[in-house]
């Protein structure tokens, strides 16, 4: 396993991941989940990482978005390490960096559609800076759910929206940071086909206007297809790389 | 800001966690409640003691007393002039009353307490104790002003009581003695002198006993010139230094001997307390409680202590110009108030000037005291005057002390038992912080997921925690808050309560006959309630630590993938 130390800062790799090697502990057994996974992203790609159901899909996506810790390997991201970074500017990568969408969408249960999307604002800025620039963020999450489809429901708690409505909902909750990859885990996986197709595009409108890098996991083919590019994982390892057509 | 906005939406979300703050805002009401009543409680105790006793007392060891009272008080104006705002001699002995009640004698162990009206107005707040002062009749009116000093002078109504009572016990008197002609042959009774001899008389159905205290008690007044005279002459070594003086006296032979009349009051008088000649009595028509007075003011008293110097017994009766009730039932049923110089005549410490009309022109500065009672300007000085009597003063003749020295055990006992009770209410704060903590817990295996999408957004560890700290922090303010506002309405209307209790219950929750208070005394000290609401709210917050450690050390991915 051989782990170059630097990349040329002018190659137009985004985020890359090195000989990631992960594995869980169940009881007495180490159950190796992935094992030397080299993945290259560029930037304004639009990525599917795709397999089967163990396959080791989502740790990847964790361990890109630094939510888990690979046991080798490394994470970098514009040409430098993240994966060794302290648990602050971890923090702070995720609040600026990384976007995250959920397949159960998870939206806090207790916050309005609207507090729920300006949720990672709240958490970037400290009380005080929040309150004299709140004006200012409640029009950017306006503008973002507009982007969604979802301005008329901004009051609502998402216990009253619908599935495809609490995906476009968290789909804006991780576009106000503003960050420049976002990480989709099934994000269709629980919607039925009509939403789904609806996220889809929106997702590929990002890719296109913003030049937002995604990478999506999901387990349905048909859903990889739209990606630029599929990965395929199978136990644990890259099987195949291909272009989407 | 997503701390507390998230703090703020669990607050009142949850209702599962403001159940479990019920306990907390109980315990903070039952706290603040019970602290005032016993601190109201407490501080009437003290006030009641205080009224009784002054300041700083110095008692001599020896009942005789000193001899010298001005000396004594020359020496203590040296010794803490500065810091004394008035003094005032007394003697304090043991001694025994006996009254007639009901057809029999009735006795009671007392202390015979000899005080200068005057004085005593100046160094304790007591005159606003007594009856004549505090009683209403049926107008709504007292018999005295309650501003008004004492004095031995009877009110009107203890003079109506008086004669009608003489006139009785006069009539009394020759029936018993026309009844008793026939079975036992007895003195022939002068008017006058008959005025105590009262016992026999309302037993008329039974046979004449004799009482040998009634023997004495019926003659000691004719007697009490020749008492007097062969005392000053038995007790001669003693008494001749301070007799000297009277003789300068310049009123000393001055006045007529008054003609005797029975229903002038004796030269003895007296102020009772309440629990020594009443006691509560229901009315079983009514159903009410009612105080019946065995002893009136305006009629007289037998009183018998000990002589100073030698173990022989002294006699005499005074007339009840009033009677006192302080509130303190240890004083109330114990305490009898005498005038200083009848007191020191009956006890040999005090000799007439002139021996043919012993009870005139009598001064206490000429015989012996057995204690002084002194009222400071500022009782924070207490310390140091009782510091620089004690060095100034013999060691082993004078004991100095404060009224709260004095009443020390039961004052410690009081402080102990409202110290053990604050003890046991805090316990109940602290089961409810555990109820926090259970309650606490589940409701971060809850959030287990949610906690996950915060870290995911970018939350900071901290800040996970910051919001549950924060949460317990809201409910231990809800909590203590609602608690020290039911605590205080509590308090406020506290006698509204017990009297609806008492309506409901029909019988009186608190009876003013048996705690000697017209109403609950409560206060309120600022410093408790605040002390009670923080400890309180530190307990709910201490309560949230450890679910919001465990919240903040979830593993964002485990969280997430939290079914």
């Amino acid at each position: 396993m051989s782990q170059p130390s630097t990349i040329p800062m002018n190659t137009p790799i985004h985020l890359c991941a090195k000989a990631l090697d992960k594995a869980y502990q169940k009881g007495e057994h180490k159950i190796p989940v992935l094992r030397g996974v080299d993945v290259k992203i560029e930037r304004g790609e639009f990525l599917s990482i795709v397999g089967q159901s163990g396959s080791g899909k989502s740790t990847l996506m964790h361990l890109l978005g630094l939510l888990d810790d690979p046991d080798v390997g490394e994470v970098w991201l514009d040409g430098n390490r993240i994966d060794n970074l302290p648990a602050t500017t971890r923090d702070k990568l995720h609040n600026h960096v990384f976007g995250f969408v959920f397949q159960f969408y998870h939206l806090l249960p207790e916050l309005t559609l609207l507090e729920n999307v300006l949720s990672p604002l709240m958490i970037r800025h400290s009380a005080w800076d929040y309150w004299k620039r709140r004006s200012e963020f409640r029009e950017m999450a306006k503008e973002i759910t507009k982007q969604v489809g979802l301005d008329h429901r901004l009051k609502h708690k998402p216990s009253e929206l619908s599935g495809g409505e609490m995906q476009r909902a968290a789909i804006a909750r991780a576009l106000i940071g503003n960050p420049s990859v976002l990480l989709a885990d099934e994000p269709t996986g629980n919607l039925d086909s009509q939403s789904g197709g609806e996220i889809m595009t929106l997702l590929h409108k990002l890719n296109e206007e913003s030049k937002l890098t995604i990478i999506m996991v999901t387990h349905d083919d048909n859903i990889a297809q739209q990606a630029q590019r599929i990965v395929r994982l199978s136990e644990g390892r890259i099987q195949a790389l291909n272009e989407a057509a | 800001m997503y701390k507390f906005l998230l703090a703020n939406r669990y607050l009142r979300t949850r209702y599962i966690a403001l159940a479990s703050i019920i306990s907390v805002t109980l315990g903070v009401a039952t706290m603040i409640v019970v602290n005032s009543v016993m601190s109201g409680f407490s501080s009437q105790m003290k006030d009641r003691i205080h009224a009784i006793l002054s300041d700083v007392m110095i008692e001599t060891t020896s009942t005789d007393g000193t001899d010298d009272p001005r000396a004594l008080m020359a020496t203590v104006e040296e010794l803490a002039g500065g810091y004394i705002e008035a003094m005032t001699p007394s003697v304090e002995i043991y001694g025994m009353i006996s009254f007639d009640w009901a057809g029999q004698t009735v006795y009671r162990p007392v202390t015979l307490i000899g005080i200068d009206p005057q004085g005593k107005n100046q160094v304790s707040p007591f005159a606003g104790h007594m009856l004549s002062r505090t009683e209403l009749d049926e107008n709504g009116q007292t018999q005295r002003d309650m501003n008004d000093p004492l004095d031995w002078e009877l009110t009107d109504e203890a003079k109506k009581v008086r004669e009608e009572w003489v006139e009785w016990e006069q009539f009394k008197e020759q029936y018993d003695y026309q009844y008793s002609e026939t079975s036992s042959p007895k003195t022939p009774i002068a008017q006058g002198s008959n005025v105590q001899r009262t016992v026999v008389i309302e037993s008329t159905e039974f046979p004449v006993h004799d009482d040998p205290f009634q023997t004495v008690s019926g003659t000691e007044q004719n007697e009490i010139p020749k008492f007097d005279t062969v005392q000053s002459n038995t007790v001669a070594p003693v008494s001749t230094q301070p007799a000297m003086p009277q003789f300068e006296d310049p009123f000393a032979n001055q006045g007529p001997v008054k003609k005797h009349d029975p229903t002038d009051p004796l030269f003895g008088r007296v102020y009772l307390g309440a629990g020594l000649v009443s006691f509560p009595y229901k009315d079983k028509a009514t159903g009410k409680t009612h105080i019946m007075y065995m002893v009136k003011p305006g009629q007289d008293v037998n009183l018998t202590t000990i002589k100073a110097g030698k173990p022989e017994p002294a006699n005499f009766k005074a007339t009840v110009t009033d009677v006192f009730k302080s509130g303190m039932s240890e004083y109330d049923s114990n305490l009898v108030y005498c005038n200083l110089e009848q007191l020191q005549l009956a006890r040999g410490m005090l000799f007439s000037p002139d021996p043919a009309r012993p009870e005139e022109n009598l001064d206490w500065k000429n015989g012996s005291v057995t204690s002084l009672q002194i009222k400071l300007k500022n009782y924070n000085d207490a310390g140091e005057v009782v510091r620089q009597l004690r060095s100034g003063l013999e060691p082993g003749t004078y004991q100095v002390r404060t009224w709260e020295e004095k009443q020390g055990p039961l004052l410690e006992a009081v402080a102990m038992e409202s110290a053990i009770l604050n003890v046991l209410l805090f316990l109940i704060i602290a089961v409810a912080g555990f109820g926090i903590l259970a309650i606490f817990y589940m409701i971060v295996v809850e959030k287990t997921r949610d906690i996950g999408i915060l870290k995911a957004l970018g939350a900071s560890s901290r800040g996970v925690m910051v919001i549950f700290l924060s949460y317990g922090l809201a409910l231990g303010v809800v909590g203590s808050s609602v608690g020290v506002v039911l605590g205080l309405l509590f308090v406020r209307y506290i006698n509204e309560i017990e009297k609806l209790l008492s309506l409901m219950t029909g019988r009186k929750v608190f009876d003013e006959a048996i705690y000697y208070f017209r109403e609950i005394p409560t206060i309120v000290h600022p410093s408790t309630v605040i002390w009670v609401a923080l400890g309180s709210i530190i307990i709910a917050v201490l309560a949230s630590v450890m679910p919001a450690r465990r919240a903040a050390s979830l593993h964002p991915v485990q969280a997430l993938r939290y079914e």
